[in-house]
């Protein structure tokens, strides 16, 4: 297929479409309403189904109930809306449903500003819901990745029957890069008539549902889920790593923050440091296999946010003395100048 | 060459079709030879890479920038400033950046009743890896909503088929093909074919008979890093 040119949001909402995806529930905010008026033109066309729901909350409970009757279904916000969505997202998790969200983050906290930000990595990877859970959480660095992370969060969904994240922000969202969509299932995915609310008909009767009556059944709940998440962390953790082979000091940066990042470490190989980037493809299962590295003299961890994702580079090297961060907030994108000038000051001048 | 469009030039076309980096480097190559360039940035739809990001580097070659009479990046609504002096102003060349699609020309509806066709181009940005400008029915069927949007006739056509930093000779040639069947159906001639030099690496592959003259472009919209 030959590539095309498509705007993040846009490609976001096709690569859904291809992957199956048939319900799209949402509200529009931006830098994200493209996804959403996208897939008002393009779901009809295949049989799908397209709603403005009057709010992030009545949206977000659209897709427990289309999940709950087996449908690959999406959502998608920005950052205060998707704090809105968070009781939902909650009882998605806890009722093992699939479902993909998007977060196409921008500054905060509150309403904040409509320029690209990184500061709901506490909310998204670390669960802004309540209750013990996690959500796996993926985090493209361009629109092609932003493509085939979404048609693997469909397949993630329905084979683990929990809820993926997509962390983007509003830069990739925005911009207009050349793509192409190649969808098959990685997994070997189950079929969801065990459970599904399909109707009974002549079968058993399914049910899904969100109260405990019983402490020890909810504990039991808690502990089930936790095997899942044991899985999960064990095989999903995903990375690059750029310049890594001889490298003594290491970025760790990821989506946007981390193409700017990946520009200073070519400025800075050229100027004789060995500097290398480790960028998390996956947020939750943080990465920490790519961070069993002794050699390592400092992890320069940079976000545009005041420093969230530091704390998992922390705990990933069983160091908090070798991290080190710089961070820019509230809108501002990061340049590639001043991410040299960090790198030189925690490395030492031109070699 | 640019000195020989009309007084007022108005860029629209497609969403995402380029009309921004085209319109800001148009503005750039007039200023060489035009003392005085006004640059509108009518862009009512979009909210991130509009033209006037690129404010203080236009205005430091002495392009004057009309945007938002509300300044701040954030500002997510459609406002618009004084939009219409430049077009009673007969010694000023006037570039008009308009959003994208048919919503995009909305704007112009404040200045239509003082837009006089001998003294204004409509030009219409096309890329055909745009997937909706993809084939010359596409490109004519876009150019008619633009039209009945706006109640104006495109008076010609600007080739800017592109992949960002994959684009090839070869692609831009597809692109030109597609756009001569489309100048055929409509009757509109093709003005310039651009190509970012940085990125063409193979320019010399480029067909000579390409429609409309060569118009390389720079990337002012698009950072190393994007």
């Amino acid at each position: 297929m030959a590539k095309v040119l498509m705007k993040g949001n846009e490609a976001i909402g096709k690569a859904a479409i291809e992957a199956g995806c048939k319900f799209f529930f949402g509200y529009p905010i931006t830098p994200q309403s493209e996804l959403p008026e996208y897939l008002s033109d393009e779901l009809p066309k295949v049989g799908g189904t397209f709603v403005q729901a009057e709010s992030e909350l009545a949206a977000i409970n659209m897709v427990y109930g289309a999940a709950a009757a087996g449908a690959r279904v999406l959502t998608s916000s920005s950052s205060p809306g998707l704090a809105l969505k968070q009781e939902g997202i909650g009882y998605i998790t806890n009722a093992d449903l699939p479902a993909v969200v998007v977060n196409m983050m921008r500054g905060g906290p509150g309403l904040g500003t409509i320029q690209p930000g990184q500061a709901d990595y506490h909310m998204c990877v670390k669960g802004g819901s309540n209750g013990d859970y996690h959500n796996i959480v993926l985090a493209p660095a361009s629109v092609q990745e932003a493509v085939d992370m979404v048609m693997d969060a469909f397949d993630l969904a329905d084979f683990y029957r929990t809820p993926v994240m997509i962390l983007s922000d509003g830069l990739i969202g925005q911009m207009m890069e050349p793509v192409e969509f190649n969808y098959s299932p990685k997994k070997d995915l189950p079929s969801k008539d065990a459970w599904a609310l399909k109707g009974k008909g002549n079968g058993e009767k399914h049910m899904i549902v969100n109260l405990n009556m019983d402490a020890e059944d909810c504990e039991n709940h808690n502990i089930a889920l936790q095997k899942k998440y044991d899985v999960i962390e064990k095989d999903e953790q995903a990375w690059e790593e750029y310049c890594m082979d001889d490298a003594e000091y290491a970025f760790v940066s990821y989506g946007t923050a981390s193409r700017i990042v990946k520009s200073s470490v070519d400025t800075l190989r050229a100027a004789g440091h060995k500097v290398g980037l480790i960028r998390p493809k996956t947020l939750y299962p943080f990465p920490v296999n790519a961070f069993q590295r002794p050699n390592i003299k400092k992890y320069l961890d940079v976000e545009m946010s005041m420093g969230q994702m530091a704390d998992d580079v922390k705990l990933a090297c069983n160091d908090k003395n070798k991290v080190v961060f710089y961070g820019r907030t509230g809108g501002i994108i990061l340049t590639p100048e001043e991410v040299v000038e960090f790198g030189k000051s925690v490395m030492g001048g031109d070699k | 060459m640019v000195q020989d469009d009309k007084r007022i030039t108005i860029i629209t076309g497609h969403y995402g079709s380029g009309k921004t980096e085209f319109a800001v480097n148009y503005a750039m190559k007039l200023k060489q030879i035009s003392p005085k360039v006004t640059l509108g940035d009518l862009d009512i739809v979009n909210v991130y890479f509009r033209s006037r990001e690129r404010k203080k580097e236009l205005e430091e070659k002495g392009i004057h920038v009309i945007s938002s009479s509300i300044e701040g990046d954030s500002v997510d609504i459609p406002a618009v400033a004084a939009i219409v002096s430049p077009v009673r102003d007969k010694s000023t060349r006037y570039i008009v950046d308009l959003g994208g699609n048919d919503v995009g020309t909305m704007v112009l509806g404040r200045l239509k009743p003082l837009l006089n066709a001998a003294e204004t181009d409509f030009f219409m940005v096309v890329n055909v890896n745009r997937p909706d400008t993809s084939s010359p029915e596409g490109i004519v069927e876009e150019m008619k909503s633009l039209e009945d949007a706006s109640g104006l006739r495109v008076t010609g056509l600007i080739n800017n088929t592109n992949l960002i930093r994959e684009t090839t000779a070869e692609n831009i040639a597809m692109g030109d093909k597609i756009l001569k069947e489309a100048s055929q159906l409509s009757g509109v001639p093709i003005k310039y074919t651009t190509y970012v030099e940085e990125v063409v690496k193979d320019a010399e592959k480029l067909p000579d008979d390409l429609g409309g003259e060569l118009f390389p472009l720079k990337f002012y919209m698009r950072k190393d890093w994007m």
